[in-house]
């Protein structure tokens, strides 16, 4: 069987071209839905269409890539990303953050401090922050332009009167540069504070929704809250029972059918760079905690 | 505040608007004052929404001009301003009561929600202080405070129809606009709704444009009224003057077909 013959990473050159000028567009703006051409991918929608045209107009031959998935190196979306890459662009892969020069993420943001150096893609589904509070697309456009956010705060005073706290765990809107309300990708509100002053560039792609947005290296980023709730990033009561961290974003794992369950470190990387350093918890048989 | 400035608060001058070649209204001038309250009354399909329309800066008109007189004392014409600030006064200065609750608020959000949206646009970023307000703002309309969290889908017409007035009054307007407030309520609902709006109205000093079909409804709430007949104005001046000892035939005809109880 011949394989097919593609461009160097899938996209040909004016398609990458075209999306290059969104980048810059929304680089430029920080926080800003820069409309693009988006193409069909050999992949799904909800699959990071966005997220892999975004790396393919910024990725080059000497990059190396990782691709995470909710943290995880090795779930099916993070490995046929990863295999799509290496197989068009013939680039080094790896999971190691550090290594990485382009990370692409699925609501993840790695828990090693990124560097200047390394480009963050997030795949985003829905790239705005106002859809579900007013519908109509002409209307969120003019409130972006005119930065009328009140109507983002109803959402937050929702919450509180529902649950008594600010019950919004991911996709946390967020205002980028004084200017832009964003939303964060659905990264868990945990990975906010990592948002702001990061020295790496961060890129959105929403490959169904046509957009593309950006915060540059150094840019302030503020959750948006209230002055008696404010923000606060949240976290499980616990350590992770492999790697024994107790700052990073855990999973909950269910073990069995009884309710065991136990908690483990979201990044898979982060979690096996601490254990091989010998950083990790008590070497007992996986710990289970049995709810009552 | 410049609570002695006896200039007009809204001028109204050759007001018109043209649907292509079919007319909406033309040549509407009037003055309104601070605290006062004028009734648009006329026939359906004599211009009194478009008006209301033109006049709440949501149309803009064929010719003519809407100057508004700012908290500062400064005048400007509504459509020569830029469009942020025009939102800015719609969301502030100024109310908007839709005939059709549904319309002003948003059904799927909680009552409190629904006043503190004004609040949280103008930059109030306090929950407590939010919903306090809320609460003052539906125990002044009437609205059990219990029922703050509960989406206006759960309200009856009539709540509906207070909740969206709270709503609008919750940033202390100067002027506020009313298309039928009372359509589509039964009766005694409809009284003890004007009877509530007569005196916010009173209370805050606030200047309303009413328009209704119903006389009755004119008579309860304005000082003024207008009548319009096929997109013009007929006949204006104090309300209880006109609706006694109308001089138009067609007011006339209107006054008298008032059904008897």
């Amino acid at each position: 069987m011949t394989a097919p013959v593609y461009n160097f990473a899938y996209l040909d050159e004016q398609t990458k071209r075209m999306i290059r000028r969104a980048i810059l567009k929304a680089i430029a703006i920080p926080g800003y839905q820069v409309p693009f051409a988006s193409r069909e991918m050999p992949m799904p929608y909800g699959w990071g269409t966005g997220g892999v045209q975004v790396t393919a107009s910024i990725i080059g031959p000497d990059d190396i890539l990782k691709v995470i998935d909710q943290g995880s190196d090795d779930t099916t979306n993070a490995v046929s990303i990863r295999k799509f890459f290496s197989r068009t662009a013939g680039v080094r892969t790896t999971t190691a953050t550090r290594e990485a020069t382009v990370i692409q993420t699925r609501h993840r943001i790695p828990e090693t401090p990124l560097t200047e150096d390394q480009v963050l893609v997030y795949q985003v589904p829905i790239p705005e922050p106002l859809r579900f509070l007013e519908p109509r697309e002409t209307e969120t456009r003019r409130m972006h332009a005119l930065s009328e956010y009140g109507l983002m705060h109803v959402k937050l005073y929702e919450d509180i009167a529902r649950h008594g706290h600010i019950a919004t765990t991911y996709a946390y809107p967020v205002k980028v540069a004084q200017r832009y309300v964003m939303d964060p990708s659905p990264i868990p509100k945990f990975d906010n504070p990592k948002l702001t002053d990061c020295p790496a560039l961060q890129l959105f792609g929403a490959g169904r929704e046509k957009r593309i947005y950006a915060i540059p290296p150094y840019t302030p980023v503020v959750s948006l809250d209230f002055d008696d709730h404010p923000f606060e990033p949240y976290r499980h009561d616990a350590q992770c029972e492999l790697c024994g961290a107790a700052d990073s974003y855990l999973d909950e794992v269910i073990t069995d059918d009884n309710g065991s369950r136990m908690f483990v470190c979201s990044d898979t990387d982060y979690c096996e760079t601490r254990r091989a350093t010998g950083k990790g918890a008590q070497q007992s048989a996986p710990a289970t905690e049995h709810r009552s | 505040m410049t609570g002695t400035d006896e200039r007009p608060l809204l001028t109204i001058d050759g007001l018109t608007k043209w649907y292509g070649r079919q007319l909406g209204c033309r040549d509407v001038d009037f003055d309104l004052y601070e605290g006062e309250v004028m009734a648009v009354v006329g026939e359906s399909g004599s211009g009194k929404s478009t008006l209301l329309q033109l006049l709440s800066g949501q149309m803009e008109p064929s010719s003519g001009c809407v100057v508004y007189r700012q908290r500062d004392g400064s005048i400007a014409d509504v459509w020569q301003m830029s469009e942020p600030m025009r939102r800015f006064l719609f969301r502030t200065d100024w109310g908007y009561v839709h005939q059709d609750a549904q319309l002003g608020l948003r059904m799927g959000i909680s009552a409190g929600g629904n006043v503190g949206e004004r609040l949280m646009a103008v930059g109030w970023r306090n929950y407590a202080a939010i919903r306090d307000s809320a609460k003052s703002w539906l125990d002044r309309v009437e609205i059990d405070s219990n029922r703050i969290d509960d989406t206006p889908r759960t309200y009856s017409g009539g709540m509906r129809q207070r909740l969206q007035i709270a709503r609008n009054l919750v940033t202390a307007p100067r002027l506020i606009f009313m298309d039928e407030p009372t359509g589509g309520l039964d009766v005694s609902v409809q009284a003890r709704l004007l009877d509530l709006l007569r005196r916010l109205v009173a209370d805050l000093n606030i200047a309303a444009v009413v328009v209704t079909h119903d006389l009755a409804v004119a008579r309860l709430l304005s000082n003024r009224i207008i009548v319009m007949k096929a997109g013009e104005i007929i006949e204006t001046g104090l309300t209880d003057q006109v609706l006694d000892d109308p001089s138009e035939p067609y007011t006339q005809l209107l006054v008298s077909s008032i059904l008897p109880v």
